[in-house]
């Protein structure tokens, strides 16, 4: 190398260059479309090809929709009220089947003087969850959580307070039983009695403990029967009582499949076999027809608690197979630091394993959710009123006979506005969790 | 260093910490750890070392009973492991351990990683396990770093929350099952500096290691394993210079031969 070069190799800055903006064409819109619409030959003629088909598709929906009449009482009305204002052949929507039938669209046959109490049933379920889904809402929201299911019941069922309130002061027992006993160092003792003083409770003293407290008090809402919900608010109790319900049971049956003891993981697994392996208009017959079979005669069980029972059932075994999947994505480590630090079992799943693995099965728990939900419309087929058997009895009647794509569109945007909502929570909440890399 | 690290180790007491005799584990029909009596006194620091496979890693999971032995007896600071679950986490409690792979539980911070295991096991009230762990932070000079998460951190300070994490719950005895393995080359000093500061003030220490120098700075025994069975032990210098069984000379010279 000679002197010369070394002479031009060494270098030193004296100025700073200043930071400038870039070419007009590397920046906002214009680069947007030019990279992700208009980037080469193929590109362009896809693109080309979507916006004819966006057209294709929209340029008679858009008008149709747009056009729609809103108020009407009957099919025929609504074509008059279209033939006055456009040209004869011209197609447009009837939303007036919205407006006129509502009512049982949302509430189904559900009192007319009482539909205030099922959007207050879901305002109180709301707040009951929020502290639980937002960690940094303030954390005596949660008094009202284990309050809450007692009291939507009362909402919606109407009755005495009286009942619920009896029903729920066996839970405060069972679990007041259980930690003095647990305290006191007696831990098989303490899960019996925590099991079977409620039960004998709820057996022998809360009927007669109720009907005296109603004779005091008489505090009272206008009775509703279950045959009496319908429409939406049918599909969102059986959705929201399946996904509140079938997560901690679905995360038992997690556990359990995995545990070391034999007979527990074999029970887990053959009931999430089976109960995954058959479907759920079957499980729906079941609770319909045949449950009444095994249950004491003369017992008349709630047709919609046992498909709300059913429904859980079902998708607790979904769940626990999602988040089994979350279980076995935790290194092995995880779970010999918790046993090297001496936490109990369930010290080490509750503090440890699930947060995690709950976390990593968001995705998929979400996607059981919005199916549990989205199945909630089976409950048609036995007799049960949600939205599409209301929109096909609505179809039936003489006024409306003939309608169809208003219903079914209004039907199915409601759902996806419910699903698309939870869909995004999910995606928020996998966010906030976010810890850096592992 | 701190003058703790300085001095020398205090001496090796008569008070028994461990005591296994006639030890047998099989996984399956493989039989990975065979007749081991090993005697450990309060204060000692023993290096064990060996091939990979020759079982050093499962018989010190044995004494907290990450694995589970099949014949013989493991006695830890006066309580039999047996089947027993009470037992076990007693043993669990009073015994430390860090991990080659850190083990830190992602989902806490550095502090509530230090702090989980005192408030539910110990039921220290949170304050004051929130003190402890900074100071144990303090000692394994990360302090600052107690708010971030694990993955926030190097190998190194990762490897030294675990330490922290384990000091925490005051035990007795502590267990490193290949501690700098997974570690690069600059970070393998800091935490075996931690180590050795650890050392001098007196815990009991049992290391599967392969860091010689570590085991020449503190060990007051070394002990080498193959094929399951505990082939040689002796002090560190007599080890190294004056190996007697031929096994332990072949790995000595190809461990240290380069």
């Amino acid at each position: 190398m000679s002197e010369l070069h070394a002479q031009t190799v060494a270098q030193v800055r004296d100025t700073m260059l200043p930071p400038v903006p870039p070419p007009r064409r590397e920046t906002g819109a214009i680069r947007w479309l030019r990279q992700n619409l208009f980037s080469g030959p193929l590109n362009i003629i896809l693109t080309v090809l979507a916006i004819w088909l966006l057209w294709v598709a929209l340029r008679d929906v858009v008008p149709w929709a747009w056009r729609g009449v809103w108020r009407a009482s009957s099919l025929n009305e609504c074509r008059a009220i279209r033939d006055q204002l456009y040209p004869e052949g011209t197609s447009a929507a009837c939303w007036a089947v919205l407006t006129d039938r509502w009512r049982q669209l949302v509430f189904g046959f559900y009192p007319a003087s009482q539909i205030w109490r099922p959007p207050l049933a879901l305002v109180v379920f709301l707040l009951a969850v929020s502290p639980i889904l937002f960690a940094r809402l303030p954390r005596r929201l949660l008094w009202l959580t284990p309050a809450a299911p007692f009291l939507i019941f009362w909402l919606l069922w109407g009755g005495t307070i009286w009942g619920p309130v009896a029903a729920a002061l066996g839970f405060a027992l069972g679990v007041a039983a259980f930690l003095a006993l647990s305290r006191a160092r007696y831990p098989i003792l303490a899960l019996l009695a925590g099991i079977l003083l409620p039960v004998l409770y709820w057996s022998f003293v809360a009927g007669p403990l109720a009907r005296a407290l109603a004779g005091v008090a008489p505090l009272a809402l206008p009775a509703v029967a279950s045959k009496d919900f319908g429409g939406f608010t049918l599909s969102i109790i059986i959705g929201l009582s399946g996904i509140s319900l079938s997560l901690p049971l679905g995360v038992l049956l997690a556990l359990g499949r995995r545990s070391d003891m034999l007979i527990i993981s074999k029970a887990s697994v053959f009931y999430i076999e089976v109960i995954r392996g058959v479907p759920l208009i079957v499980w729906l017959f079941v609770a319909q027809l045949i449950l009444n079979y095994f249950l004491p005669r003369g017992t008349n069980f709630d047709l919609m608690l046992r498909v709300i029972i059913m429904v859980t059932l079902f998708a607790a075994a979904y769940i626990a197979e999602v988040i089994r999947g979350g279980l076995a994505a935790l290194p092995r480590g995880q779970y010999e630091a918790g046993d090297a630090l001496g936490l109990t079992y369930w010290q080490a799943m509750q503090l440890i394993v699930l947060p995690q693995a709950l976390k990593i099965s968001i995705p998929g728990i979400v996607n059981s959710f919005i199916g549990l939900f989205k199945d909630t419309t089976l409950v048609s087929i036995i007799a049960m009123f949600d939205p599409i058997r209301m929109a096909s009895s609505i179809r039936a009647t003489t006024a409306w006979g003939g309608i169809y794509w208003e219903l079914y569109v209004f039907i199915g945007l409601t759902f996806w506005v419910f699903c698309f909502s939870m869909s995004r929570y999910s995606i928020w909440l996998e966010r906030r969790l976010e810890r850096g890399h592992r | 260093m701190t003058d703790a690290a300085l001095a020398a180790p205090p001496p090796v007491t008569e008070e028994v910490a461990v005591q296994i005799t006639k030890m047998n584990k099989w996984y399956g029909s493989f039989h990975v750890l065979r007749d081991i009596d090993l005697t450990v006194y309060r204060g000692e620091r023993i290096v064990i070392c060996g091939p990979s496979g020759s079982g050093k890693s499962t018989l010190i999971r044995c004494i907290n009973r990450l694995e589970e032995h099949q014949q013989g007896q493991i006695v830890v600071d006066g309580t039999e492991l047996t089947s027993n679950l009470r037992n076990v986490d007693k043993v669990r409690s009073e015994v430390g351990m860090v991990f080659q792979h850190f083990n830190l539980f992602p989902h806490l911070t550095v502090l509530e990683n230090c702090t989980l295991a005192p408030i539910w096991v110990r039921k220290v009230p949170k304050r004051e396990a929130e003190e402890t762990a900074m100071h144990f932070l303090k000692k394994v000079r990360i302090p600052e770093q107690a708010a971030k998460y694990p993955g926030q951190l190097s190998g190194g300070q990762q490897q030294r929350v675990a330490i922290a994490r384990a000091l925490c719950m005051r035990p007795k005895i502590m267990l490193f099952d290949e501690p700098t393995s997974a570690l690069d080359p600059e970070m393998i000093k800091e935490v075996l500096d931690t180590m050795i500061e650890l050392a001098r003030e007196g815990m009991t220490m049992l290391c599967v290691t392969h860091e010689m120098g570590f085991a020449q700075a503190v060990a007051n025994r070394v002990i080498f394993m193959d094929q399951g069975q505990i082939v040689e032990q002796n002090t560190p210098r007599e080890f190294f210079n004056n190996p007697q069984s031929e096994r332990t000379k072949l790995f000595l010279s190809q461990i240290l031969g380069h």
